[in-house]
């Protein structure tokens, strides 16, 4: 079976003047499949979101991708699609919702008729029946009194609801992958529960696969089929949920287990891991994690480690817990 | 018992709006009596969500926005009744640590002449010694002497919230309000700062005034916690019996949506309805009741405010906590 989207050695780079490009995204591959979730983890400036980017191509202009990369919707491949094609494929085959509604949604216009625009871009409706259809995604989405809610404008609902509106645009054309980027990061956690959980629901009741970008490994964790690590542009780890989660393989992986604040935790202090996270200027040679890394022998400072299989569904990209040609 | 070092009675924070082009609306209650007392050494945990009231509380305490009404005493002293010298020479021992360190940190200054900003306002070091001491400061927070030099913009998220902490503990508080104080940093360094925190407090001997919104973070550091909800403290005990049995519906549902990076473990999950009304139109009995699951919510939940009172090694502000 053909998977749903295959990425093949994205690599995004940025020119600049008398200089080496900046190449915050390098080499990243993986695919999803329908109905499926995956998530792609990370802290900020690790390249997560430029990847979610790349899918639907919203790169600024100035990004190049590179020659070898490859991003591929049911086999047919978006880089050599012109303009007109891929505002095919954006909306009614991915759709992507945002971290911060109030900047995705106009704010002079009425959400209803945003969601509207949203439907007939893509089929000839008539408008009556574009509006029918977009109480009907509020409804879906949870928003209560949703005949009274299409004629408000997005400052006059919370966060939570206008979260719920970028969804019902999203939704709009029933696409087959939703590329969520920090759905529910500016929201309270009793609404991001509420958003989760809605999420979930749309995906099962639609067979929509999603790709979930998120710094947050506890909201990943029971939602996500797979997972990937992101660190300085590249996947350092990746595998089924469950598999890396009880045996977390890479260094900062780990750290990054170390490091979140638990309920349960006992009177024991977190173990950070040391450093912060380099700009893309400023990545090192080898493995980019080295210099932060307690297990760093002399071959990762010069040589940078393939991703490698280390157990069923689980890879790694580590000289170290990777054991390759020990 | 010795008296707290910070005590505070009945605090109320409303704020006006319209009025002068436009109609006059009901004032916005964002804090509505709240009370708690804090010791010395002692970190009182601050949770709500956005709109709850917590980062108000703490200006409030601090009188960096005076309350409308209620009384804070510091060291036994009622703050609304010094006068302005006295002032000055206690805030030197309460200071605030805010989320956004980039914002509380002058970008044309360098944060050598940033730290050392309240040691030349309150003469703690002579001329000859400032320099000394910003480098001291510098190094207690984990960075290195020679960035006294080099200005905000050149520092990680991370670094400036060391930058801000320093500058906030130049004047040698006994008591300091975070504001969030690590919700803006990436994970791996949260918890950096989360651990420097901790060994100043033991070194220190500070008393905290730990706000957020995130129950697992305040759990790190919190030996109390205390539950805010549109304007109003539901729930108030030690940090460990509230998170491992919240009374309160709210704190449960609250516990409940903390995100857990274990999907071995199946807590059971509550999922509110709809969203926190607006302080500006707070319900009239108990604020939570549109929202509440409690089976035995009833029609004195929507008529009556339940006051805090005292069930087993906590405070609970609902009819039916007990039962």
């Amino acid at each position: 079976m053909t998977a749903l989207l295959e990425v093949q050695n994205l690599r995004i780079s940025f020119p600049r003047r008398d200089t080496t490009p900046l190449v915050p995204v390098d080499d990243v591959s993986f695919e999803i499949h329908r109905g499926e979730v995956v998530a792609l983890v990370g802290e900020s400036g690790c390249g997560k979101t430029l990847t979610g980017l790349a899918i639907p191509r919203l790169l600024p202009a100035n990004a190049v991708l590179g020659d070898r990369s490859r991003i591929l919707l049911n086999g047919a491949d978006l880089c050599s699609l012109n303009e007109r094609a891929l505002r095919d494929v954006r909306g009614r085959r991915i759709a992507m919702v945002f971290q911060d509604p109030m900047s995705s949604l106009n704010p002079v216009m009425r959400v209803g008729a945003q969601i509207a625009e949203a439907i007939t871009a893509h089929a000839r409706v008539s408008s009556a029946a574009a509006c029918t259809r977009a109480v009907a995604l509020l409804t879906e989405v949870g928003i209560a009194d949703p005949g009274a809610r299409v004629d408000a404008y997005p400052h006059q609902l919370s966060g939570g609801m206008r979260q719920r509106v970028m969804l019902a645009m999203a939704l709009a054309s029933e696409p087959d992958l939703l590329i969520a980027d920090e759905p529910t990061t500016a929201l309270d956690v009793t609404v991001q529960a509420q958003m989760l959980e809605l999420l979930d629901t749309l995906r099962q009741a639609r067979g929509m696969a999603v790709l979930l970008i998120t710094h947050d490994l506890g909201i990943v964790a029971g939602r996500a089929n797979r997972l990937m690590v992101m660190y300085a542009g590249r996947v350092v780890e990746s595998g089924a949920t469950a598999a890396l989660f009880a045996a977390p393989a890479h260094p900062y992986t780990r750290g990054l287990f170390a490091s979140i604040p638990r309920l349960e935790a006992s009177t024991e202090r977190l173990t950070p891991i040391p450093g912060s996270v380099p700009p893309p200027d400023q990545w090192p040679s080898g493995c980019r994690f080295h210099p932060r890394c307690q297990a760093a022998i002399a071959r990762c400072t010069v040589e940078r480690p393939g991703i490698e299989a280390i157990g069923p569904e689980h890879d790694v990209a580590c000289w170290v817990a990777g054991g390759v040609g020990e | 018992m010795t008296a707290p070092l910070l005590s505070v009675e009945g605090l109320v924070k409303h704020y006006l709006s319209g009025g002068f082009l436009s109609r006059a609306t009901p004032p916005v209650k964002a804090v509505d009596g709240v009370s708690f007392t804090i010791a010395a050494g002692e970190t009182l945990g601050l949770v709500g969500e956005s709109g709850s009231g917590k980062s108000t509380v703490g200006r409030a305490v601090l009188r960096l926005e005076p309350p409308t009404s209620g009384v804070v005493r510091f060291e036994g002293k009622d703050l609304a009744t010094l006068d302005a010298a006295t002032m000055r020479t206690t805030r030197r021992r309460m200071q605030i640590v805010f989320q956004d360190p980039l914002g509380a940190l002058n970008p044309r200054r360098t944060i050598g002449d940033s730290v050392a900003e309240g040691l030349i306002i309150h003469q703690l070091a002579s001329k000859r010694d400032l320099g000394d001491r910003v480098a001291q400061l510098l190094e207690e927070v984990g960075l290195d002497a020679s960035y006294a030099g080099r200005y905000p913009h050149e520092f990680s998220g991370g670094q400036r919230q060391r930058v801000g902490i320093a500058r906030a503990l130049a004047v040698e508080p006994r008591f300091v309000v975070c504001d969030e104080p690590v919700s803006a940093l990436d994970v791996s360094v949260q918890a950096q700062v989360l651990n420097l925190l901790l060994d100043l407090r033991d070194r220190r001997q500070l008393a905290y005034l730990f706000i957020a919104h995130d129950l697992a973070v305040v759990q790190q550091v919190a030996h109390r916690v205390a539950v805010m909800y549109l304007g109003t403290i539901v729930e108030l005990g030690p940090a460990r019996s509230i998170i491992s049995t919240p009374r309160h519906p709210y704190s449960q549902a609250l516990v409940s949506a903390v995100p857990d990076p274990d999907p071995a473990r199946h807590r059971s999950r509550i999922v509110l309805e709809g969203e926190p009304p607006s302080p500006a139109a707070p319900p009239p009995g108990c604020p939570f009741a549109p929202r509440c699951f409690h089976p035995r919510r009833d029609t004195r939940c929507s008529a009556e405010r339940p006051a805090l009172r005292t069930i087993g090694d906590r405070d609970v502000a609902c009819h039916y906590a007990d039962s």
